[in-house]
């Protein structure tokens, strides 16, 4: 179990850095921070003086080598815009986005699980069927659709909540439910086909046989296994807890990691954009590896399976 | 111990009566009307080819079939009607009175939970045990059935097993309930030929110690001729032969009883060509007008398009469902009962 866990943690490791580099290589590739960062018509000395300031004059994989081991020391270099530590600009943005990222997911695990079971255990019921056009259509409609749709009813025509900003916590809930709606319309989908495939199981016709009532069969037999995949998408949802606003946060002018991502990218500020990155592949890594771990909890055959492939 | 058929068919005093019961999915009959008594303490055999009803048979009579399927007749146990019973009532005859156990034991045990727990789950239903007491019952059950270092496997999982230890561990669970039937639907299919033998000999044993009631279901005449006392044989959703399992294989009636038997490997010494039936079993869509096998019926006549046959008397104990068996003699002649 414990090589399983390191094993596991090297290739999350791994993945990281891959992530880095890609970063890096696409970033570098699609223009000339100096350019953008100062204007046009600066003058060719101070665009020269910053290129050497930032190192942009060296060969890439000298700048390469330079930026992964500032990284591995913890040092995520400065915005190229104001000069303060990336880390630093993008750690104050955390809260903003997580204050809308946690109620969304509260509402996607909330309102998507039961739905789903609910909606696999009446199959072909009118609730069933919401849930379904719900779902096809949560997964189809893009958020920043959903969101202007949303702003449309709710700040314009009947102006009962704001659309944009950060004054107060009425603000985030049109953020929130445009995060959430597609979200919970997603899970739900998943946990419905989890438990449909589980409920055709021959064991559960097993438990059946024995007696056992259904509601016990539902809860003791089905849901447990039908945990396994659903765990999956919910590890998805938590990995994206810090990249999952971009949009939203964009459409709502919500002051938060997304908002920054794009913002710098079209700064080119070239370590904030890198420094998110970073962030957002480590949690994106991080929830992968609980999920993997979490299989292990849940079933015992993948348990056993770990162990073998470890040895 | 074996049970003569009254001339309606039906054994004396039956523990479990199913009268008439027709299965249909999507509008498709695929039952078309099943008797079928079993006795107190009786072994009876249910033989077919795939997809001719017997699985479907017990699953309705327990109503353990999907909602989509539509279902009538009767099924009586003692006074109780089972056939769109309250799901209370069934939960306590599923398991308590009769338990059923499936093909595939790898796939017929939860993956996720211990098989203690599983086993543990019907005792605590119907053996009215809880805490240490299911534990030591379960244990106990194990070692009955044959499992080897019985404690530790209560704490594994059903993947940690092999096929045939597992279907031991669904027959402990079956047991668990202390239940007056048990209906195993091709308990052994799934395992290779010496574990075969091993539960089949496992399920007559107990038979032998519990007086329980056995409904085996096969495809395989040669697994039901060692372990049970009568034989329904059943095509296209029908029985179409009844009788002791002896004189059912010494002189079959109908044809295809008849083309099964030539279809089994022999036992010992002479050898034998193997004649399987040509043809196959009609969809249950597309059924001939008159019997099911004309088709693939060797004696097949004009007459046989007629209509269904229905599975009549044909001598002491005996019915088929051939309007040319009528001539057959009984093996061991004995003065019919209602003579
Ligand atoms: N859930 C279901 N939905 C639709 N049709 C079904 C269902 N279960 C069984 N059937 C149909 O009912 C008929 C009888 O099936 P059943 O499973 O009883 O056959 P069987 O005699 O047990 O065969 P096998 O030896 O393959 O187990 C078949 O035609 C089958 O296709
Ligand atoms: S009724 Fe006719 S077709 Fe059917 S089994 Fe008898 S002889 Fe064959
Ligand atoms: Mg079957």
């Amino acid at each position: 179990m414990l090589r399983f866990f390191f094993l596991r943690l090297g290739r999350a490791a791994l993945t990281v850095a891959l992530v880095v580099t890609f970063a890096f290589v696409v970033l570098r590739l699609s223009g000339d921070p100096a350019l953008i960062i100062m204007s046009v018509d600066a003058p060719p000395e101070a665009i020269a003086a910053f290129r050497k300031a930032w190192g942009l004059d060296d060969p890439i994989w000298l700048q390469y080598l330079r930026y992964f081991s500032a990284i591995g020391q913890g040092e995520l270099g400065q915005s190229m815009r104001d000069g303060r530590p990336a880390l630093e600009l993008v750690a104050e943005r955390i809260p903003a986005t997580l204050a809308l990222t946690l109620p969304a997911l509260a509402l996607k695990l909330g309102i998507g699980i039961p739905a789903g079971i609910y909606a696999s255990l009446h199959r072909d019921s009118l609730i069933d069927r919401i849930v379904m056009v719900t779902a096809v259509a949560g997964f189809t409609v893009p958020s920043f659709v959903l969101g202007l749709v949303l702003v449309l009813i709710f700040s314009v025509q009947l102006g009962w909540l704001p659309s944009g900003g950060q004054e107060s916590w009425r603000h985030a809930i049109l953020p929130v439910l445009t995060l959430g709606i597609g979200g919970a319309a997603v899970l739900a989908r998943f946990t419905r086909s989890a438990m449909l495939e589980v409920l055709g199981q021959s064991y559960i016709r097993t438990a059946s046989a024995k007696g056992v009532p259904w509601p016990a069969v539902v809860r003791g037999h089905a849901l447990p296994n039908a945990a396994v995949p659903t765990v999956t998408i919910v590890g998805f949802m938590v990995g994206s807890l810090i990249a999952g606003a971009v949009v939203v946060e964009s459409v709502f002018s919500w002051p938060g990691v997304g908002r920054l991502l794009v913002v710098s990218v079209a700064n080119r500020d070239l370590a904030i954009v890198q420094c998110i990155l970073l962030l957002v592949a480590i949690t994106m890594v991080s929830a992968n590896l609980i999920v993997d771990l979490l299989y292990g909890v849940l079933d015992p055959r993948l348990r056993s399976g770990a162990k073998a492939g470890a040895h | 111990m074996s049970t003569v058929l009254d001339r309606f068919g039906t054994v004396a005093d039956p523990l479990v009566e199913i009268n008439g019961l027709t299965v249909a999915f999507d509008g498709v009959k695929v039952l078309h009307g099943i008797d079928l008594s079993v006795a107190r303490g009786e072994a009876v055999g249910l033989v077919g080819e795939s997809g001719c009803g017997k699985s479907v048979t017990w699953l309705a009579a327990l109503g353990l079939l999907p909602k989509k399927a539509s279902v009538s007749g009767n099924v009586r146990l003692g006074s109780t009607e089972l056939i769109d019973a309250e799901p209370d009532v069934l939960d306590t005859v599923r398991g308590g009175r009769i338990a059923m156990i499936f093909q595939d034991p790898a796939s017929a045990l939860n993956p996720v939970l211990r098989l203690g727990k599983q086993v543990g789950e019907a005792l605590a239903l119907h053996g009215g045990l809880s805490g240490a007491a299911i534990r030591a019952e379960a244990r106990r059950l194990f070692d009955l059935v044959g499992i080897p270092d019985a404690a530790r496997r209560l704490d594994a999982f059903p993947h940690e097993l092999s096929g045939g230890q597992n279907q031991r561990v669904m027959i402990a669970m079956a047991l668990a309930g202390k239940p007056d039937l048990l209906v195993a639907d091709e308990p052994t299919t799934a395992l290779d030929a010496t574990i075969q033998a091993q539960i089949l000999e496992l399920l007559t044993k107990i038979r032998r110690e519990t007086d329980m009631a056995l409904v085996l279901i096969s495809h395989d005449l040669g697994v039901i001729s060692q372990t049970c006392d009568r034989v329904c044989v059943m095509y296209a959703g029908r029985i179409i032969e009844t009788a002791e399992a002896q004189s059912l294989f010494d002189t079959p009636l109908h044809p295809y009883t008849q083309g099964l038997i030539a279809a089994l490997p022999p036992l010992e010494g002479v050898r034998r060509r193997l004649d399987p039936i040509e043809g196959n079993v009609p969809e249950p869509w597309n059924l001939p007008p008159g019997c099911a096998f004309a088709p693939r019926c060797p004696r097949r006549g004009e007459a046989c398009d007629a209509g269904v046959p229905p599975l009549a008397w044909k001598a002491p104990g005996r019915f088929a469902a051939c309007i040319k068996a009528l001539q057959a003699e009984p093996v061991r002649p004995r003065e019919p009962v209602y003579a």
